[in-house]
């Protein structure tokens, strides 16, 4: 079967003898939504860089559903979109010339361009911008005008690098469902985010890059099967005596006996905590998450491999 | 890509480039205008009027094709060194590098931005010049040929400057220190027989005085040069940059990692 991206053995070694990447394996199914994760400087930038051709690679290979990138770049790079971390357009452009420009770029017709972009900045809420100079718009607005430029040649595989950087919740949101909904169309999403909550939600596969090397490769429901400890918070009706414990579970007070959290390990129940809050009298408010899973699983496959 | 989406990408970087220096008319188009008119008004009538003949011509006969060269010259290469330089710096040059359009439609595509720029202000200079002097074209192929030739050269020259370039800085100090001297020095204002034998055998190496000369030739009918060996001389050079500015883009130079 063809992936949407296959990468074998891939290197890059900056000019001052920087080795950015150091021999990666990877592949994304198509149709998949994956996630690229890894703390700065780990390598993923670099990788989105050689996949659109913005960084040169030093070795190894590189295909886009099935196209070697050193046979056919041109055609390679039909197949992508990409929606980079930094604002790239010219800002005394207005926002419909930047997007049908683009589609220029591509070899797209001017009249089959303007529908596109008719059809994507209204989509994408920007439709009554379009003869807005780009550098008028809102961070929240630029965020999108460069989802409407990366889908105007409509790729197969959409690449969005830290797509939600600095943009509020509610926008955060309405951007995620409109990717939902390209994926669910076929389009293969590709994302790097800090935001691990995002990844967990949104993504069915996910890549740990760390130092060059990829440190884990997997499903993310495979991946979190492997957390061996989870913490959950309680939230109370009535305040509990600083004495309190749950036997074999380490707890901690929080918030003056208000609420208290709880290690849970992976093969324990949470049931035995439920019956003994109520043989106690204690009544649960809420019950939620210390901290996103992935993210724990994040910081702990870092710190492994240093 | 296919022939037909080749000339989209083309004419679509050229389109971007006309609406770029059209937004910015009063830096890009009114300049020229105003200073060429200065040159016509004190040089050419003020100070010509005291010169006298050159070359079998008044002195405002014999600058007009000259300053009209100057003009092209530092506007198409204005034109292209600017524009790609403030791509790299907006960054908007990734928008054409992760297209799938080739390296030598964009180097083109930029350059005949850079020559309608020039065009046009040679234009608008010469229209300008009509206020001051009887124009006739003594050879309208060689005129044009001349004309947009240099415009081309001087386009590339500018590609290659924004493709070096790494501030602003680097896209003045060219033009500054090293296009003005050599128009100036480039027979734009007098003819090269006036000078001790020495300085005319130093100023063979410009390659200004080529293409003012053959300019000249085409208007006038008088030229301190052959002709056909001035044009050999800008095709020669037009060649040396596209090849080198290809190079530049192909390595990715100043603009991939």
């Amino acid at each position: 079967m063809t992936h949407a991206i296959e990468i074998s053995d891939l290197k890059k070694r900056y000019e001052g003898g920087f080795e950015a990447l150091k021999g990666i394996n990877l592949s994304v199914k198509k149709g998949d939504f994956f996630a690229l994760l890894g703390p700065n400087g780990a390598g993923k930038s670099t990788t989105i860089g050689i996949l659109c051709s913005l960084v040169n690679k030093t070795g190894g290979k590189v295909s886009i559903f099935g196209v070697d990138i050193d046979k056919d770049f041109a055609l390679a790079k039909k197949y992508l979109g990409v929606v980079p971390q930094e604002f790239n357009f010219n800002v005394f452009e207005t926002v419909l010339n930047i997007v049908v420009t683009q589609a220029g770029f591509y070899g797209i017709d001017r009249i089959v361009a303007t529908e596109r972009a008719e059809k994507y900045l209204k989509l994408l809420d920007l439709w009554d911008k379009k003869d807005t100079q780009s550098r008028m718009l809102s961070g929240g607005m630029k965020r999108r005008l460069m989802i409407a430029r990366a889908l105007i040649h409509e790729p197969q595989v959409l690449i969005l690098d830290e797509p939600t950087a600095g943009v509020d919740i509610e926008l955060r949101r309405s951007m995620w469902e409109f990717i939902k909904k390209l994926n669910e169309q076929g389009t293969t999403i590709i994302l790097t985010t800090h935001y691990l909550e995002e990844a967990e939600q949104l993504c069915r596969n996910i890549a740990i890059i760390n130092r060059g090397e990829i440190v884990e490769n997997t499903s993310v429901k495979s991946l979190l099967k492997t957390l061996s400890m989870e913490t959950f918070i309680f939230d109370l009706e009535t305040k509990v005596t600083p004495s309190f414990v749950i036997e074999d579970y380490p707890t901690r007070m929080l918030n003056e006996g208000h609420s208290f959290e709880v290690e849970v390990s992976k093969g324990q129940s949470l049931n035995s905590i439920f019956s003994f809050l109520s043989e106690q009298g204690i009544k649960v408010l809420s019950m939620r998450n210390k901290a996103n899973r992935l993210e724990e699983l994040f910081v702990k496959l870092i710190k492994d491999k240093e | 890509m296919k022939q037909s989406e080749l000339l989209i990408a083309f004419l679509t970087i050229i389109r971007r480039e006309i609406r770029r220096f059209m937004r910015i008319w009063p830096q890009t188009l009114l300049p020229p205008a105003i200073t060429m008119t200065l040159y016509f008004a004190i040089f050419g009538n003020l100070i010509g009027e005291r010169i006298g003949e050159m070359g079998g011509f008044s002195y405002m006969e014999y600058i007009v094709p000259g300053l009209i060269m100057m003009s092209v010259i530092t506007n198409s290469y204005a034109n292209v060194s600017a524009s790609f330089y403030s791509a790299k710096f907006q960054h908007n040059v990734q928008e054409l590098l992760v297209s799938p359009t080739p390296n030598w439609i964009i180097l083109t595509g930029y350059v005949l931005g850079g020559v309608v720029r020039g065009l046009l202000v040679g234009l608008i200079v010469t229209l300008l010049s009509l206020f001051f002097t009887k124009l006739q074209v003594e050879n309208l192929f060689v005129t044009v040929l001349v004309v947009f030739l240099t415009a081309v050269l001087f386009s590339l020259g500018g590609l290659v400057n924004g493709i070096f370039a790494k501030s602003f800085d680097d896209v003045s100090i060219v033009p500054t220190f090293i296009l003005t001297p050599l128009t100036y020095l480039g027979g734009v204002f007098y003819s090269i027989n006036l000078l001790p034998e020495i300085w005319q055998n130093l100023s063979l190496l410009n390659p200004v005085l080529y293409m003012v000369n053959a300019f000249r030739f085409g208007i006038l009918g008088v030229s301190d040069i052959n002709v056909a060996w001035a044009i050999f001389i800008i095709v020669s050079f037009i060649v040396a940059l596209f090849t080198y500015g290809l190079y530049l883009l192909n390595r990715g130079q100043g603009i991939r990692n």
